[in-house]
């Protein structure tokens, strides 16, 4: 990617944002992915509009992992398909599912801890200069680049020569979603970003969320927490057993009722009366 | 369960900083201690321009591999084969020239494609298989081994093949690989531009383009890296050659040097290049290094190798120092990346 390019994606990012919200970004229809004889998940259908941020919930093996894999190329589906801007569309890999704005964020980060942020930041994505075999990394632009990205969303991560490592959780949080939003992300998917956090940093880690979201994204959470899950959702999809068994609106639930449906609904009476008459 | 138990800390302080941003300092610092040790040791003898430039030429060949061999490591893979490579390429290139009666210049030419052809099945192997780089160029070690010694005496009826001076295109590849500047003692083979002009190559490649970025981070972080899009298979598969052109280099250059090959050659030389590139700084879990650090590291072997003699000392002791030296600079990694793990989860 030139440097033209990159900001070329950045530009389109606050396009986006004017963006009418009724408008799916993504859609998946009747999406479903087998290994072998083993059935993940089936029969998902979704829209995720821009703006939204869409808690993905649900129990271990629930198929939430694979869901998020398929969104973002990881994983290839083995039934239905997915739409962005309502077209068919098939994602070879991450990096070409990146390249249309799907981006994934994952529970390790994706940071390499000896690497500078800066290097981190560009990671896969490396703005360059000149041509031919004096291509060269834009070492000046990606700092300065990476400084502006991670001031729009309110972040102070000091020098940007410091190795990824010396983060804290909610930095490295900070880090990747400013990232990904560089990237000009519409969908940005995140995968338990708050599961090793403590309160403060969880709280600051989820305010970014949602200025993402403010900033025309379509946000995709995964997490256990139904607390940070409702201060944040607009949306929630709770899957079970490979199926998607509930897709709600903040509106229609209640702290409580999100608990109950994310700690498994139907199951938990199961579980009760399954312990009751033991 | 780590061997070293470290307190964890939140912050890292800054020499871990330094050593993990400029990993090959602490080379640079030892190759300049050894210098003045054996400066003092051997009264000023070592200091003289004859000696330096033994210094230089024990380096080089060591220098060049081990700067491929450290940007391989950075990935987070090992090549155990680019020491019997060296053999491979001589052999290759004395054969087609003095048996097959082949222009120099297109034997050159077509054992760089075998060479870069063996790099790249080690590093397909390495990526389809997900095996460890270390069994599997240890596979290729064998093989090549074997079959350098067998083929030349095949084609050749000896393991030493000669009279490569006979071949046309001679002058002029000797030229441009093997051009002795000064005169003998005092006197510096054009290698030695080659050495520095490919680690200088090799420092921007690492550090100033995108592909650098992907080595870094293909070692750093495997997983990471490819969920955010870097070609890691291109990458290792892409260094495994440059491991095995490296290699290649330095079996054509000598092999127009002396203008004989000895197919058995290079067994045992794969240890010094990945040891040069350990003392250079670079980890051995990958995510870390230089290019600059492994020349200084095979600098370091010839500052050793050189001065232990030169000492007035039994120079079988070079090899104790060197096993000294790797466990020091290996223990020295692995403190930093230890830190670098507490920090991380602390």
């Amino acid at each position: 990617m030139t440097t033209e390019q990159v900001s070329a994606a950045e530009s389109d990012s606050s396009a986006v944002a004017e963006q009418a919200s009724d408008v799916p970004v993504l859609e998946v229809r009747g999406l479903g992915r087998q290994f072998g004889s083993v059935v993940a998940l089936q029969d998902v259908d979704v829209a995720l509009r821009a703006g939204e941020v869409t808690c993905v919930v649900g129990d271990n093996g629930a198929g939430k992992s694979v869901f998020i894999k398929m969104l973002c190329g990881l994983i290839r589906p083995s039934e239905g398909e997915i739409l962005l801007d309502g077209r068919v569309t098939e994602f070879a890999s991450p990096r070409q599912a990146r390249s249309q704005g799907i981006v994934a964020v994952y529970q390790d980060l994706a940071l390499a801890p000896m690497m500078s942020l800066w290097r981190n930041f560009f990671m896969g994505g490396e703005p360059v200069k000149g041509w031919g075999i004096f291509q060269r990394f834009d070492v000046g632009y990606a700092k300065e680049a990476m400084q502006r990205e991670l001031e729009k969303l309110g972040v102070n991560l000091g020098d940007p020569d410091r190795a990824a490592h010396t983060l804290s959780g909610g930095e490295r949080q900070g880090l990747a979603i400013a990232r990904a939003m560089y990237y000009g992300a519409r969908v940005l998917i995140l995968d338990e970003p708050t599961s090793a956090l403590g309160v403060r940093q969880s709280g600051a880690v989820l305010r970014l969320i949602r200025r993402a979201a403010q900033r025309g994204t379509a946000v995709v959470l995964v997490t256990p927490k139904p607390q940070h899950a409702f201060w944040v959702g607009d949306r929630f999809l709770v899957f079970q057993r490979g199926r998607l068994i509930e897709d709600r609106r903040s509106e229609t639930l209640t702290l409580e009722s999100l608990s109950y449906l994310m700690a498994g609904g139907g199951e938990v009476d199961e579980l009760e009366t399954a312990i009751a008459t033991a | 369960m780590s061997l070293l138990q470290l307190p964890a800390f939140g912050k890292a302080r800054p020499w871990v900083r330094t050593a993990v941003l400029r990993p090959e300092l602490g080379s640079l610092v030892a190759a300049v201690l050894l210098l003045t040790f054996f400066s003092i040791a051997s009264s000023g003898a070592m200091l003289e321009i004859p000696t330096l430039a033994r210094v230089l030429d024990t380096a080089w060949p060591y220098g060049i591999i081990a700067v491929a061999v450290g940007l391989l490591m950075i990935s987070g893979e090992f090549d155990l084969s680019t020491g019997v490579m060296v053999g491979t390429a001589g052999a290759l290139l004395g054969v087609m020239a003095t048996e097959w009666g082949m222009n120099l210049w297109l034997a050159l030419l077509l054992s760089l494609l075998i060479c870069l052809g063996l790099g790249l099945w080690n590093g397909l192997l390495v990526v389809w298989t997900g095996l460890p780089s270390f069994v599997i160029t240890l596979g290729t070690f064998f093989g090549l081994r074997g079959a350098n010694v067998a083929l030349s005496k095949y084609f050749t009826g000896d393991a030493l093949i000669e009279n490569i001076d006979e071949a046309a295109g001679f002058d002029s590849l000797h030229a441009i690989v093997a051009t002795v500047f000064g005169t003998a003692p005092s006197d510096f083979r054009v290698s030695l531009l080659w050495w520095g002009g490919f680690t200088l190559i090799a420092t921007w490649i690492l550090w100033r383009t995108k592909i650098g970025n992907w080595i870094f981070a293909t070692g750093g972080d495997r997983e990471a890296a490819r969920a955010v899009g870097v070609p890691v298979n291109g990458t290792k598969v892409g260094l495994f050659m440059l491991t095995a052109g490296a290699a290649w280099f330095v079996g054509v250059s000598n092999a127009v040097r002396y203008t004989s090959v000895q197919a058995g050659q290079g067994v045992g030389a794969e240890f010094f290049y990945i040891i040069a590139a350990v003392v250079g700084g670079c980890a051995m879990s990958g995510g870390r290094g230089s290019a600059i650090g492994p020349a200084i590291g095979a600098l370091i072997w010839g500052i050793a190798f050189v001065g232990i003699p030169h000492a007035g000392w039994n120079s079988d002791w070079r090899w104790a120092f060197y096993g000294v030296l790797l466990l020091l600079a290996t223990l020295i990694n692995h403190i930093v990346g230890e830190r670098v793990r507490t920090a991380r989860s602390g």
